[in-house]
């Protein structure tokens, strides 16, 4: 097993920035689409790079879909790349109808996804995208942990043919899946191996999730960490494999928990295999402004909520 | 005969085609696809550069059509049919369970000639954008055509989609709008007026010509036209002037007949003001 350790802290969205440039030089194809969120989305180098496969927008970003769309159509691969607020629930029914209905090769890149935004506040925190999309036919959903797997994923969707979504955030956080680590769509990591308790984690979770396990084994409890990167397909081997042999679960995500991956779990447990269960998550309430950290905090999404969250299950098994 | 009088007779067995078709299943739109049925037999079968047995869902190398008010479908179907798409005798499953002739155009069953789906109003003008810049980024010099609703320009993306394109000089792409004047609730200028539509979009940075979506030599002459100036930095519109139900006097000018199908008696009066030309399906 390997031990995973903190390189340093880069954001996500950088990893999209870096994946999109590399990806550029090694397929035509690659063409980038952005609304006016250049910067934060890191895609500066890419637009300056290869200007004409680089779109402006505009702040439009309903057309801006349906123009990805068009040019998926026709054979590109178009990266159309917002905040998550404006790339899933401002234009859910463009993202319905021309890209997941017309199974059109769109790759959905959304920045400042969750709590994390920070100060901005709950208008631009999304908190029910994974849920939106997730319900979409045709639609896979993918929200990596840090800059290294958002780096592999965005490599990975290119490869992948049909229309994604791809969920990634805006601030510094822990990088420690190591750069060569595979990565491949709708097959979850078991960072840690355990046997008392499964948890499953995503995106901006799985790290508090790897420390909880770290405190949870110095009070005896040995907790099984799952990075579920793909919430769609997900990985339903990966989940009963392991809870088949914990017995109880975890999940943790920074969004609603209507809607979320831990919702999709706990359907996934209630038809094929009943076990405790607690989720870890946003309880039907909007967001609001403040530092990243102080928002995980106040609204429950730090290691030791998950923690905490582990011993409750554990007690529960029968 | 000319050739004006052959397209003639096509659009009088395309009409045949919507009537009988909204009528076996007793619901669709055909006062749209009645006003649209001159300028789409034309465009298929006059302007368009296209193989019909060889079509490709990426368009490449050939002209391409979006339908973005995708209710017309009755229309669309009968057209790609006759222009040898499909067999004729498909159109007898129009909005029928497992058909590939849905009511409002779709990708998933594999019906040759569409390419997105639509009906959900406002999207296809940005769709037929995506696909006239991808033909610029691949050297491709064939041309994009997109059909719209005048209701339907009442949708913010077309407005978002008509900056884009001016501003991205989308100059590779004819859209037209059915400018019928009305819309299910009823008249256009009643529902929400749009006032000057051509002032609109030439502010909006459009080349804006306009037509009788009736006349079919005026047809090919402005579609002709509009490929002329093509390649010039700068969008076209076309402005088509048309009358919702065109060819079935009780629902001529009317929106009454938006999204309602004749009953067996009022077909046979529409039939009998529409002979069968080319063969009924």
């Amino acid at each position: 097993m390997i031990t995973y350790e903190v390189k340093g802290h880069k954001d996500t969205r950088s990893g999209f920035g870096e994946a999109l440039l590399e990806l550029a030089a090694s397929d035509e194809r690659v063409v980038g689409l952005c609304a006016d969120l250049t910067g934060s989305l890191k895609m500066g180098d890419f637009a300056a790079e290869y200007p004409h496969r680089f779109f402006q927008a505009g702040i439009a970003e309903a057309n801006m879909m349906g123009v990805a769309a068009g040019m998926a159509s026709a054979g590109k691969i178009p990266f159309a790349a917002t905040f998550a607020n404006f790339g899933s629930g401002r234009v859910y029914d463009q993202i319905r109808q021309s890209i997941a209905y017309s199974r059109n090769n769109v790759k959905i890149c959304v920045s400042h996804a969750g709590l994390t935004l920070g100060e901005d506040g709950a208008t631009h925190q999304m908190l029910e995208d994974l849920g939106m999309m997730k319900m979409l036919p045709n639609m896979c959903v993918i929200n990596p942990c840090d800059f290294n797997q958002t780096k592999q994923a965005t490599h990975a969707i290119a490869q992948y043919e049909g229309p994604v979504y791809l969920r990634f955030g805006r601030p510094k956080m822990p990088v420690f899946i190591p750069e060569d680590m595979p990565f491949k769509i709708g097959k979850a990591i078991t960072l840690k191996h355990g046997k008392d308790v499964t948890i499953i984690a995503t995106g901006h979770l799985v790290w508090p999730a790897m420390e909880a396990a770290k405190e949870l084994h110095n009070k005896g409890v040995d907790a099984e960490v799952i990075n579920m990167h793909t919430i769609k397909p997900l990985d339903t081997d990966a989940v009963i494999h392991s809870v088949r042999k914990t017995g109880c679960v975890v999940t943790a995500e920074e969004h609603m928990l209507n809607g979320g991956m831990g919702e999709s779990i706990a359907t996934l447990l209630s038809n094929r295999m009943p076990a405790p269960l607690e989720m870890v998550g946003v309880a039907d309430t909007f967001g609001e402004s403040g530092k990243p950290q102080e928002l995980m905090e106040k609204y429950g999404l730090t290691h030791q909520n998950v923690a905490n969250a582990a011993l409750k299950v554990v007690q529960r098994k029968t | 005969m000319s050739e004006a009088d052959n397209l003639q007779q096509l659009a009088t067995q395309v009409r045949r085609d919507i009537l009988r078709m909204v009528h076996a299943v007793n619901s669709g739109h055909p006062g749209g696809s009645l006003g649209c049925a001159d300028f789409l037999s034309a465009l298929y079968f006059e302007i368009m550069d296209l193989e019909p047995s060889q079509f490709r869902m990426d368009g490449r190398g050939e002209d391409v059509f979006f339908l973005s008010n995708g209710h017309i479908s009755p229309l669309w179907y009968s057209v790609l049919a006759r222009r040898g798409y499909f067999s004729v005798s498909e159109l007898a499953t129009f909005r029928k369970l497992n058909s590939r002739l849905q009511g409002h155009p779709s990708t998933d069953k594999g019906l040759p000639g569409v390419r997105m789906a639509s009906g959900s109003l406002g999207q296809g003008l940005s769709v037929a954008i995506g696909q006239a810049l991808a033909k610029k980024m691949d050297g491709d010099s064939k041309l994009v055509y997109s059909l719209h609703g005048d209701g339907e320009l009442q949708e913010g993306q077309i407005w978002e989609a008509a900056m884009f394109a001016a501003a991205n000089k989308v100059d590779n792409l004819i859209a037209t709008v059915d400018y019928n004047r009305q819309q299910i609730d009823g008249p256009l200028e009643k529902v929400m007026d749009l006032f000057d539509l051509k002032a609109k979009w030439e502010a909006f940075g459009w080349n804006v010509l306009e037509m009788n979506g009736h006349h079919i030599p005026e047809i090919i002459k402005v579609l002709k036209q509009a490929k002329n100036i093509t390649g010039k930095e700068t969008p076209i519109l076309i402005l088509m002037h048309t009358q919702m139900g065109k060819g079935v006097d009780y629902m001529e000018g009317t929106h009454e007949w938006h999204g309602k199908a004749p009953n067996d008696e009022l077909l046979e009066i529409a039939l009998q003001q529409l002979p069968e030309t080319l063969g009924d399906y």
